[in-house]
């Protein structure tokens, strides 16, 4: 692989490892140190918060794993891509001003201390805190690895030094800077996405002959592919509207995004992020997938769907563009896995530790342990991405479902319907991830839908259900 | 809603409701377009700027459109409250506004 090309990637990693590092001197000590370590003292501005609710949304499969699906199924594969446009606006709509308001409130810095605030229930918090972390953890192994494997294929370094390098640049600055860091560096890689966007799909279409050629070029090769329903027809309207549960309003139910819901400035922050928000998300997502598409043309062939992308970037533009298109995939792994490495220590240290092992723990250990802890499950997943094991690989399969089908009605429905108890949220909880697991394992894609269709239907019943039964119910006027 | 709730909360209770909504007729627009005119025999199919038509009106326009209203509901119907409120004025405040 040419310098060229390494050149943009190391220039884009040394700099988001050193806008980290600088993030990293506003960390606040004294009382506020929690909200501040690990939801950057509620201060996000609109834009910011936009990238980095986009940028922790986004990964690999935005600008790897999808681009290679339309590549090989064409244009309804895009349509499919595009059910993500309304996760720009709709968790901050749905969660709203009033989750912000409630976090204010009961001083919640973590999903889960909204969780045990509304619901006043200790296993609502032990399940709650063991699928992010069981989950999380995992997703986050599976992500590091993908980061370490990009770094390997466009550089040509072995993976173990791959995986070094990644870890490197996104570990120090998450224990330095916290959640400060992670949304300031967020909101470089988004841009970094968006500019890779621009220059790949802007390169596909010269190289291609302009759209009307593309067009009909696919036409002449397999008509099927300017359809909605995919080169091989699978695409069916009820399997691809399924995505607008998974990959679109479900979305609510991660806590890695939802958590964001609660870290803005003002409304006006928020107002702001929905706009921005909304634009990024669809500009990317429509424009990573059709130049997926677009490649067909130009190079056609490719059998691994994983390698459209970075072949194509390759062929279309000059090394050190094509460097710069693949920084974006790196700044979405990167993006994520910072959020999520965050997100699982905060679960460990505010909700496992401070509410149960020990409350009066002193502020100046506090801050001690939440590096240290950080730094532990950074180097866990470091070691784990080494060689993973076969039972995080398993674990994996379940995160993105599972947690949505876990959490969506607690959130949602502990923020707007005050008949909602702590045995319907238990309930939600162990159904939501009980029945995604027992149905992608045996059933999978039942009645031709996405797995998670059910799993989320059947754990709006258990909490509605639970929530009838005798149970704490929110006595004061917070909710 | 019962007394002495915040009376911010209803503010939020109504744009989570229009939300909802957008991301339904958000839903609509693109299923509509998509399956619509993107159903018919391939020959029929028109194009516009090159692309089908029915990929054009169900992902670029709704695309573009639904961003137009994001930002038109944003403006004209969500409310600026202000998140940080004196505790005590708020309780004796309650339902009024």
């Amino acid at each position: 692989m040419n310098w060229d090309v390494i050149l943009p990637l190391a220039i884009f990693l040394i700099s988001v490892f050193f806008v980290g590092i600088y993030t990293s001197r506003h960390i606040k000590s004294g009382p506020s140190f929690l909200q501040d370590y690990f939801l950057a003292g509620r201060e996000l501005g609109g834009f910011v918060l936009a990238m980095t609710m986009v940028a922790t949304y986004g990964s690999a499969s935005s600008f790897i794993g999808g681009p290679g699906a339309a590549y090989q199924l064409g244009l309804g594969w895009v349509l499919l891509a595009m059910a993500q446009l309304v996760t720009g606006y709709f968790t901050l709509a749905v969660l709203g001003k009033k989750f912000a308001i409630v976090a204010r409130k009961i001083n919640a810095v973590t999903l889960i201390d909204f969780l045990k605030a509304r619901y006043e229930s200790k296993w609502v918090v032990i399940l709650s805190a063991l699928s992010i972390v069981v989950f999380l953890f995992s997703a986050m192994a599976a992500q590091w690895v993908g980061g370490g494997r990009l770094i390997e294929s466009f550089t040509g370094v072995s993976y173990t030094t791959a995986l070094f390098i990644f870890s490197g640049s996104v570990l120090v600055y998450v224990i330095a800077g916290g959640f400060r860091a992670v949304v300031i560096t967020d909101a470089i890689q988004g841009v970094v996405m968006v500019i890779g966007t621009v220059i790949i799909l802007a390169g596909t279409i010269i190289a291609g002959g302009g759209i009307e050629n593309i067009m009909s070029e696919l036409r002449a090769e397999n008509p099927n592919l300017i359809t909605p329903y995919g080169s091989d027809q699978s695409l069916t309207p009820h399997y691809v509207s399924s995505f607008w549960i998974l990959v679109g309003v479900g979305v609510v139910g991660l806590p890695q995004i939802s958590v964001r819901a609660m870290s803005y400035r003002n409304a006006k922050a928020m107002h702001r992020a929905m706009i921005i928000g909304t634009f990024v998300v669809g500009f990317i997502m429509l424009g990573m997938h059709l130049a997926g598409v677009f490649g067909r043309v130009v190079l056609p062939g490719i059998e691994v769907p994983d390698k459209v992308m970075p072949l194509l970037a390759l062929e279309v533009l000059p090394g050190w563009l094509a460097g710069i298109v693949l920084a974006a995939p790196l700044a979405a792994v990167m993006s994520t896995v910072d959020s999520v490495l965050l997100l699982v220590s905060s679960a460990i240290i505010k909700d496992v530790y401070i509410n149960y092992i020990k409350p009066d723990a002193e502020e100046k250990f506090v801050k001690k342990l939440s590096f240290g802890i950080t730094a532990v499950v950074g180097l866990s997943v470091f070691a784990m991405a080494i060689n993973p094991p076969d039972l995080l690989i398993w674990l994996n399969l379940f995160a993105f479902g599972g947690l949505e089908a876990a959490f969506i009605w607690p959130i949602v429905l502990g923020l707007y319907w005050k008949r909602g108890n702590a045995n319907g949220a238990i309930a939600s909880l162990i159904v939501g991830v009980g029945s995604y697991m027992f149905l992608h394992l045996y059933y999978p894609n039942l009645w031709g839908m996405h797995t998670v269709v059910l799993p989320i239907i059947l754990s709006l019943i258990a909490y509605i259900v639970g929530s009838f039964t005798k149970g704490v119910r929110p006595h004061t006027n917070t909710f | 809603m019962k007394k002495g709730t915040d009376w911010r909360y209803r503010v939020s209770n109504r744009e989570a409701i229009m939300g909802t909504v957008l991301a339904i007729l958000n839903f609509i627009w693109w299923y509509a377009f998509a399956y619509g005119l993107g159903g018919r025999p391939i020959k029929e199919y028109t194009y516009i700027l090159g692309f089908p038509a029915w990929f054009f009106y169900s992902c670029i326009v709704g695309f573009v459109v639904f961003t137009i209203l994001v930002w038109i509901m944003v403006k004209f119907f969500f409310k600026e409250v202000p998140f940080e409120l004196d505790e005590t004025s708020e309780n004796e405040e309650g339902d009024v506004r």
